[in-house]
C-alpha cells in the first residue's frame, strides 16, 4: 500500500475546461511508499507545483484519485509540512515564534501548547541546532541570510513531526554551497525521523542525491513519463555526487527531460 | 536610530524662521491686520481669548475623538469582512467609493436636519470622513496575503479565522496605522466642518461667529491652535504606531 497514490489525475486552472481554462496535469499517476524519498522533476510550468497542492488537499483534480496515507484527500491534509522556494517567515515573529507557529494549529499540539511550552521550545530550539542556526531563535527573519531563512522555513515545516514533507524547489534561490550544505541537513533529517518527502525540483542532481525514486514529468499538461529509482548507497556523502554511477544517472535523466521539452 | 543635532533642530528652526519671515513680511509690506494680521498680534488675540480658545479646542478635540473612535471600530470591522470575502469586497467596494466621494460640506446640512444643531453633526461628520481611508487599508492588508503563507497554513489544517487572526490581522497593521494618520487628520477636518455648519461649540463655530465680525486675528489664532491640535493627533498615532508595528520599519530608507 503506497502512502501516496495520484490515479489518472486530471487538473484544470481557470474553469472547468472553459476556453480560457489551463490544463496544468493530465493523466498523472505517481505512487510513493511509506518512508521514501522522491523527487519530481521536469521542465519548468510542468505542473510540478500543482502535483503539490494536489497531494496536500489545497487543489482538488477534476478526474482522478488521490490517496494519501490510507484517506481519500477531500480537504487539506494535516499530516503534511510544506516548505517553499520563498521561505514566507511572518516578519512580526521572531524566528522561534515563526518555527512554533505550525504548534499553534496543529492538534494534539494546539491545545497542548499551554502547558507544554517550555518543551516545545526546547524542541523547536534543538531543530534549530540541527539546521545551524543554535542561538539564533531570537532574531527576526529579515535579520538572517536568505539560506538562513530557508534553514528556519525548514525547521518550521517539520516541527509538528509531520509524516510527510512537501519541499517546492526550497533550495532554488540558494547559492551552490548553501544548496549543498542544506541536502546534507534535510539528508540527515531524513535518515534520523524516517518521514515521506516528496521533493519537487528543477536541479537534477538534487534529485539524484537526495531521493530513492525520482519521477519525470513532461511538459504541460504534465504526466509521468519515466519513474527511476536510485539505488545509490545510504548513508550517502556529497562525494558520492562525483562518481561515474552518480553522473550516469543524472545524465539518463537529462536525457528524458530533454526529449520532454522538444516533445510538445 | 540617533539623529544629528541638527535634524533635531530642524523643526524648530523652521517653526520660528516661518514666523519671523511672516512677521517681517506684514511689517515691510504694510499689510492690513484685517487681511493677514502679524503673528504678534495673532498671539496677542491667543492671550486675549484664550478661555474661549480653549473651550472650543478641547470641544473640537473631544468630538473628533469620538467620531475617530466610532470610525475605528466600525471600519475595522468593515475592512475585515470585506478583505475576507471577494464577493464582497466586489459588491461594497463601489459603493464605498460612491459615499466617498460625496464631498462631507455638503452632507452637514443634511445631519443638522436629522439631528439638529448640536454635538451629534460634528461626530458623524468626522465619523464619516475618516471611515473610508482605514477600511481600504484593513481590507488591502488581509487581501494581500502572500499566497504561499496561506498554503503553508492551509497545509496545516488552520480554519480561515486562524489564517485571519494568526497572519491577517498582524499583517494588515501596518496598514491600519499608515491610514489612522490620514484618517485622524480627515476627522479633525470633518468635525470642524461640521461645528461651522451644525454645532454651537468648537473651534469650528468659533471660526463662524469671528468671521462676520471680521476678527481676524482671532480667525488666525484659532486656525493657529488648530494646526496645533492636529500635530498633535498625528504624534500620538505615530507614537502608537512605532510602539506597535517596528517590524515593519526594519529598512533604514528614509531614516
Amino acid at each position: 500500500m503506497s502512502f501516496i497514490a495520484l490515479t489518472d489525475v486530471t487538473h484544470t486552472y481557470g474553469g472547468q475546461a472553459g476556453a480560457s481554462a489551463t490544463l496544468a496535469v493530465e493523466g498523472l499517476s505517481i505512487k510513493v511508499n511509506e518512508g521514501e524519498f522522491s523527487a519530481v522533476v521536469g521542465p519548468s510550468g510542468c505542473g510540478k507545483s500543482t502535483l503539490m497542492k494536489l497531494a496536500t488537499g489545497l487543489q482538488f483534480p477534476q478526474k482522478g484519485t488521490i490517496v494519501v496515507d490510507g484517506g481519500h484527500v477531500d480537504r487539506p491534509v494535516k499530516i503534511a509540512g510544506m516548505a517553499f522556494q520563498n521561505p514566507v517567515m511572518l516578519p512580526w515573529r521572531t524566528v522561534l515564534d515563526n518555527i512554533m507557529l505550525p504548534l499553534e494549529i496543529v492538534q494534539p499540539h494546539r491545545s497542548q501548547l499551554r502547558a507544554k511550552k517550555a518543551e516545545y521550545i526546547a524542541k523547536a530550539q534543538d531543530l534549530l541546532a540541527t539546521v545551524g542556526l543554535k542561538g539564533l531563535g531570537d532574531k527576526f527573519p529579515w535579520q538572517l541570510s536568505g539560506g538562513m531563512q530557508q534553514r528556519a522555513s525548514l525547521c518550521r515545516s517539520l516541527i509538528h513531526d509531520p509524516k510527510l514533507l512537501m519541499l517546492d524547489e526550497p533550495f532554488g534561490a540558494l547559492d551552490a554551497f548553501t544548496r549543498e550544505e542544506l541536502w546534507c541537513v534535510i539528508r540527515d533529517l531524513h535518515a534520523l525521523k524516517k518521514f515521506t518527502v516528496v521533493l519537487v525540483t528543477h536541479d537534477l542532481r538534487e534529485a539524484v542525491f537526495l531521493s530513492d525514486r525520482v519521477f519525470c514529468m513532461s511538459a504541460r499538461p504534465g504526466k509521468v513519463i519515466a519513474e527511476r529509482e536510485i539505488n545509490l548507497p545510504r548513508p550517502r556523502d556529497l562525494e558520492v555526487t562525483y562518481t561515474p554511477p552518480f553522473a550516469d544517472i543524472v545524465h539518463e535523466l537529462r536525457g528524458l527531460i530533454k526529449g520532454a521539452r522538444t516533445a510538445t | 536610530m540617533t539623529k544629528p543635532l541638527s535634524q533635531k533642530l530642524a523643526p524648530l528652526l523652521f517653526t520660528v524662521g516661518f514666523f519671523v519671515i511672516w512677521e517681517v513680511a506684514c511689517r515691510v509690506l504694510k499689510v492690513s491686520s484685517f487681511l493677514v494680521p502679524t503673528p504678534t498680534a495673532v498671539f496677542g488675540a491667543m492671550v486675549q481669548y484664550q478661555w474661549p480658545l480653549l473651550r472650543g479646542a478641547g470641544h473640537t478635540l473631544w468630538m473628533t475623538l469620538l467620531g475617530f473612535g466610532l470610525s475605528i471600530v466600525f471600519s475595522v470591522l468593515v475592512g475585515l469582512i470585506i478583505g475576507s470575502s471577494r464577493f464582497l469586497y466586489a459588491g461594497l467596494n463601489p459603493l464605498l467609493v460612491g459615499f466617498n466621494s460625496i464631498p462631507k460640506v455638503a452632507v452637514v446640512p443634511l445631519l443638522v436636519i436629522w439631528f439638529g444643531v448640536g454635538w451629534l453633526p460634528p461626530v458623524i461628520t468626522a465619523f464619516v470622513i475618516s471611515f473610508f481611508p482605514i477600511v481600504v487599508n484593513v481590507a488591502t492588508g488581509l487581501a494581500t496575503i502572500e499566497p504561499e503563507t496561506e498554503d503553508v497554513m492551509k497545509a496545516l489544517g488552520a480554519s480561515r479565522f486562524d489564517i485571519m487572526w494568526k497572519v491577517g490581522i498582524p499583517r494588515s497593521l501596518p496598514y491600519f496605522f499608515g491610514s489612522l494618520k490620514v484618517a485622524v487628520t480627515l476627522a479633525y477636518v470633518g468635525c470642524v466642518i461640521g461645528e461651522q455648519i451644525g454645532s454651537n461649540y468648537g473651534l469650528g463655530n468659533l471660526i463662524s461667529r469671528a468671521a462676520p465680525d471680521f476678527n481676524t486675528p482671532l480667525l488666525f489664532a484659532a486656525l493657529l491652535v488648530l494646526a496645533v491640535l492636529g500635530v498633535a493627533l498625528v504624534v500620538i498615532v505615530d507614537i502608537i504606531e512605532n510602539r506597535t508595528t517596528g517590524w515593519a520599519k526594519r529598512s533604514g530608507f528614509g531614516a
